[in-house]
């Protein structure tokens, strides 16, 4: 009965009306191509010119990659900025890795206000979270007036403050409730009777959790690790707060061709540079998923 | 039996960890309403004495009045075109069966995998091309894009939360696609579609990244803060600043929070 009825009037979703569907794509479709496709494009395209001082600059030149390439000041910052990235990355996803199985699998009745309680921190200002690291750390600061408190110093260290480690250790804290929530998502999607197949199968706490819950939370980890790694890679704002001029990095770079300096197709071959970095690790990071993750 | 023991063995240490995270998420934070209502221009132990001074001063200041009437307007546009841009991407993502839709909804999600400094330079590049400059019109862009992929995420998932039956119960009984739309998915989503709205205020509201290259004379909130930063006189009443802050943000995002949970709730509890 119902069969006959489905065969004589067109399936809905055959019939959307053209006008209704163009509508609809129409917002996305402006912010997508034009904002993200075409303004990318235009970096892109900013890179192959010589800067003049005009907005499109003149020419078409590789001259800007081959100075990325040949002065070693842009390796090490790139350098730096990937050890620090990826320092970050190891620091908030190691640290969030029992935060999210505790939600997943012991929270119980609290688990809601846990995960409210662990992502409201990331919806206040990232300015001010950067800058209370700068109270903690600073020669005047609340980590040196505890030390002095608790008398194990004499007098404060600048030791702590525009150093790379405060970069660090600021950046893992402002991230950190980024990579809880992916995480936390895939252990949550791991069927139980799994979990009850390994320890009737008899194997103990630790090699279900080695051999069963870890493989099957590799993409939540993965996508973690890249939520963390993208925005910290480029970040401007931490290094020039907490970090000194020890720890430029390549967003810093990026930023000052685009202020101070004044070659905005040296800046926009940078930014290329970056985000061919970053397309590299989602490569990796897409091939380890396919070779870790979804054992399914 | 022991296997149980040690079950809850794990969870109490693991309880343990987890508070000790929330110390390290919440202490540093926390410092800034603390020493807000220090009786000193410097941030160190031990505390002055209390006082309202910070924010008194906070109460009488025109360049901070403009800038949060600035961010405020700012969120408010922007939140509007990315939740409208969130809800057709991926209603259309969904229902709308076109290659398109989906390379659309793709896009939408791409800024995830940008870092805000190109977002920001390569808006800044595209305005000054289209005559736009440096402006609020500008800032309203960049923070349509930079909350985009949160706002499709949220109306995404809330749009697959919804039996799909009842859309074509709808179609079936002859409504149009546009009155489905409107008179169906969207009351079905409404909680969605406040939470993502707000979500992506917060976002346009504390962004600095981005604005830091678009913003042209009128600074926002967070640009302000910016140029006070530099001056340590300034640096109490920053800090009252942002415990304001931080209070109507804690409101905003726990108000999004229950709407969330809300909406999931009503779906549950219409199952298909």
């Amino acid at each position: 009965m119902s069969s006959t009825i489905a065969a004589a009037r067109p399936s809905p979703e055959t019939r959307i009306s053209p006008v209704f569907r163009f509508a609809m794509l129409l917002p996305g479709g402006l912010v997508t191509f034009f904002l993200i496709l075409f303004a990318l494009g235009l970096v892109v395209f900013l890179a192959f010119r010589g800067n003049d001082g005009s907005l499109l600059g003149v020419g078409l030149t590789s001259r800007n990659f081959v100075t990325v390439a040949t002065d070693p000041l842009y390796w090490t910052v790139t350098l730096r900025s990937l050890v620090i990235a990826g320092l970050v990355t190891l620091a908030t996803v190691v640290t969030a890795y029992p935060v999210a199985y505790y939600l997943a699998f012991h929270a119980g009745r609290r688990r809601n206000l846990l995960l409210f309680l662990v992502t409201l921190p990331f919806w206040t200002s990232y300015l001010l979270r950067v800058f209370a690291w700068k109270i903690v750390l600073a020669y005047n600061g609340v980590l040196n007036s505890a030390f002095i408190e608790t008398g194990l110093w004499s007098e404060p260290t600048l030791a702590f403050l525009n150093t790379p480690a405060a970069v660090v250790v600021t950046l893992a804290h402002a991230y950190a409730p980024f990579a809880i929530l992916p995480i936390y998502v895939a252990l949550d999607t791991i069927p139980k009777s799994l979990l009850e197949a390994a320890s009737d199968l008899g194997a103990r706490p630790f090699t279900s959790f080695r051999r069963v819950v870890l493989p099957n939370s590799m993409p939540g980890v993965l996508a973690a690790a890249l939520v963390v790694f993208v925005p910290t890679v480029g970040d401007y704002v931490t290094p020039a707060m907490v970090g000194g001029p020890a720890s430029t990095m390549i967003g810093t770079l990026i930023q000052s061709q685009f202020g101070k300096a004044n070659d905005w197709p040296f800046g926009a071959a940078l930014s290329v540079c970056v985000m061919l970095v970053i397309l590299c690790v989602v490569l990796v990071a897409r091939g380890a998923d396919r070779r870790f993750g979804s054992r399914t | 039996m022991s296997a149980r023991a040690d079950t809850n063995n794990d969870g109490r240490w693991l309880g343990l960890y987890v508070l000790g995270y929330l110390v390290f998420l919440y202490l540093p934070v926390l410092l800034i309403p603390l020493f807000s209502f220090n009786n000193s221009i410097q941030a160190a132990f031990p505390l002055q004495g209390f006082t309202l001074e910070w924010y008194r001063t906070l109460y009488g200041s025109p360049a901070l009045s403009g800038a949060l009437a600035n961010s405020l307007v700012i969120g408010v546009i922007a939140a509007s075109g990315a939740t409208l841009c969130g809800i057709t991407v991926s209603y259309m993502d969904l229902y709308g069966r076109s290659p398109l839709a989906a390379t659309i909804s793709a896009i939408a999600r791409l800024p995830i995998l940008i870092p805000g400094v190109i977002v920001g330079i390569s808006l800044l590049i595209l305005v000054n091309l289209i005559g736009l400059g440096p402006s609020r019109v500008s800032i309203v862009l960049g923070h349509i894009l930079v909350a985009l992929p949160t706002t499709v995420v949220v109306m995404r998932s809330r749009f697959a939360a919804i039996p799909k039956t009842i859309r074509e119960a709808a179609l079936d009984l002859g409504a149009s696609d546009w009155t489905t739309f409107r008179r169906v998915m969207l009351p079905l989503s409404a909680p969605a579609v406040l939470s993502a709205f707000m979500l992506s205020f917060l976002i346009s509201f504390d962004e600095f990244i981005v604005v830091f290259f678009l913003a042209g004379t009128e600074p926002t909130l967070p640009l302000y803060i910016w140029s006070q930063l530099r001056f340590p006189r300034s640096l109490p009443t920053v800090m009252a600043l942002g415990t304001v802050i931080l209070a109507v943000s804690f409101i905003i995002a726990g108000t999004a929070e229950v709407l969330r949970h809300r909406g999931l709730g009503t779906a549950r509890r219409n199952p298909a």
